[in-house]
């Protein structure tokens, strides 16, 4: 088998994404898959930012609220909380649909916005959708306020639950196990329909909006309803990841929505290398991997140097976790894994770049 | 003249708030026909070439292209309309290729003639067929504005409307860059070159009008323009 060859490369991926949960499991346990899972959950996000940040050039600081539309529209309708338990297939698009109908909602007065003044009214967005949720258990309670909603319907499907214990082949399939491989599949749904739209006509629409605004308006693109929809877009995802979050989760709660998320979403997008949706995922899986290496790591590791724990391992995490941002940025400014615009901005290709030596000096012949 | 005009506006006017930037100006232009708009800093030209683009919203007049009003019809489908604007300060999209920026010029089209016209834009700007893998930010001055007005090409435009192709460029560069609007002129497009330097302007143009605060203060033929006495005062320094 040639490795170069892209169906071959293509194969030996999908068969490596699909042992990846008994390979994680088996060396570093089970709690590690579930931490795969969170990964995926957050490389669909940070796909969704994506597309209007990356693709659009529109900052947005409160992109996590869409995460808790979908996750919070799951909660309501498939909890005791109102005696609802709809299923999976009708709840989750319901929540990405309510998704894209806030995306629109915070689109349409910030068209004209651009750069600090916008990521200021979405920052402000994002805090007003998670004071809702924490507000709403008065005078009638729907969210229940601040203790969150719990005991949510797992994700099922007839009766099939992903949250149960299954076996197939005489292999033992448990609930992380199974929602890996949801996840898996929504994730590569996402990455597909963010493939499709990067190449599309509305791709370059929003890369020339992002690059400028009046000119792109000047070329017959209707900005409006271009940027409408990359808000559209992006909050739909945001809205699915949300609604498969709660149903993994079993919980949801405001405090899942805070503004620190919000930032790791728009890290894992900026560190990956924004508009590529390789450097997308690279970004996704570090940022959650990362912090929880620190986490289990800094412990015993410094228990075997100086035999004790010296500083608490929950606050070393941050610190590591901030100086990595910091020099992957000064070393990588485009993000590790660039798209082809940046990397063709920062560093050219040879020809090219001799051409680029040549303008500075005969721009007049 | 018999003809009936490509575009014609009546009594224009536009209000930045409080000011008035468009005092009620009247123009046409002849299908065919290069037109000049020279005037100063701050005169209306720019506000001019935006309100015609459906860019900037006008308070009043009316505004005829083919015969047909403007009115209600927003920027992008002036475009397909056959109204191309190459914006003030070019407005290359400068994180995309050469090339990419050329076929953001065809937005609107989708026939199968688009490549065949990139070649053409290829022969017109032999300079841009040499970069067209080079991202477009990285050019030079001059070759950005060959980039814009390329670009603007691709819409296969009816009316060019050029926004100070001259500014900030060596003059080797200008004489360049007007040479290829006499060429683009001499294959059919209408063009309304809107310009400071007026002598350049005038001496490429059929006609001509002169904006002084928002109003238009003289019009003719440009040879007329070019030696009458207020703008040779005004513009011309003589």
């Amino acid at each position: 088998m040639k490795l170069h060859r892209p169906a071959n490369r293509h194969l030996l991926l999908a068969l490596a994404l699909l042992v990846l949960p008994f390979v994680i499991d088996a060396l570093f346990g089970h709690g590690w898959v579930r931490i795969a899972d969170f990964a995926l959950l957050y490389i669909m996000l940070a796909l969704g930012l994506n597309i209007v940040v990356g693709y659009a050039g529109l900052l947005d600081l409160g992109y996590i609220a869409f995460f808790a539309v979908g996750a919070y529209t799951y909660a309501l309708l498939g909890s005791p909380q109102f005696g609802l338990h709809w299923p999976m297939y009708v709840v989750l698009p319901l929540g990405a649909l309510f998704a894209c109908f806030f995306g629109v909602l915070l689109g349409a007065p910030t068209l004209r916005l651009r750069g600090d003044y916008l990521a200021i009214v979405t920052l402000g967005f994002g805090e007003i959708i998670r004071i809702f949720m924490n507000n709403l258990n008065a005078p009638v309670n729907i969210t229940n306020g601040p203790q969150g909603i719990s005991s949510i319907d797992p994700l099922h499907v007839g009766t099939f639950s992903f949250a149960g214990q299954h076996e197939l082949f005489g292999i033992g399939f448990s609930s992380v196990h199974q929602h890996y491989y949801l996840f898996l599949a929504f994730t590569l749904l996402v990455a597909f329909v963010s493939l499709r739209l990067q190449h599309s006509r509305i791709g370059r629409a929003w890369m020339a909006i992002r690059e400028d605004e009046v000119a792109a308006n000047a070329m017959g693109i209707n900005t409006r309803n271009i940027k409408l929809l990359a808000f559209a877009m992006g909050a739909t995802f945001g809205g699915i990841s949300g609604g498969l979050f709660a149903g993994f989760q079993g919980f949801v709660s405001p405090e899942s929505f805070s503004l620190m998320e919000s930032i790791m979403v728009l890290c894992m997008v900026v560190l990956g290398g924004m508009g590529n949706i390789t450097g997308v995922v690279l970004g996704g899986v570090l940022l959650v991997v990362l912090p929880e290496v620190f986490r289990h790591g800094a412990g015993p590791l410094q228990q075997a140097l100086f035999g004790k724990i010296v500083v608490d391992p929950e606050s070393l995490r941050m610190l590591m976790f901030g100086l990595a941002l910091i020099l992957v940025m000064l070393w990588r400014p485009a993000g590790l894994w660039p798209s082809t615009q940046r990397r063709r901005e920062l560093m050219p290709d040879e020809s090219v770049a001799q051409q680029e030596q040549d303008t500075v000096y005969d721009s007049a012949k | 003249m018999t003809q009936i005009p490509l575009l014609e506006v009546e009594h224009l006017k536009v209000n930045y708030g409080g000011i008035h930037a468009l005092k009620g100006i009247d123009l046409h232009i002849a299908p065919g026909e290069l037109v000049a708009l020279i005037g100063s800093n701050g005169a209306g030209k720019s506000t001019t070439l935006k309100a015609l683009a459906g860019l900037q919203h006008c308070s009043a007049g009316k505004l005829h292209y083919e015969g047909h009003s403007l009115h209600h019809m927003p920027a992008h489908q002036r475009v397909s309309a056959g109204l191309a604007l190459v914006p003030e300060g070019r407005g290359i999209f400068a994180r995309l290729t050469v090339a990419e920026n050329l076929h953001m010029g065809a937005y609107t089209r989708n026939d199968d003639e688009i490549e065949a016209d990139l070649e053409r834009m290829y022969t017109l700007f032999p300079r841009l067929a040499e970069r067209c893998a080079q991202l477009a930010g990285t050019l030079s001055g001059g070759e950005q504005q060959m980039v814009a007005m390329a670009r603007a090409l691709m819409s296969r435009p009816k009316l060019l409307m050029l926004d100070e192709p001259s500014m900030g460029l060596a003059p080797m560069m200008v004489a360049k860059i007007f040479e290829t609007i006499r060429d683009i002129s001499a294959q059919g497009v209408s063009i309304l070159l809107v310009e400071q330097n007026a002598k350049l302007a005038l001496e490429a143009a059929q006609r001509g009008y002169v904006l002084e605060s928002g109003a238009i203060t003289l019009s003719g033929a440009a040879g007329e323009l070019l030696g009458s006495d207020a703008v040779q005062r005004a513009y011309l320094g003589a």
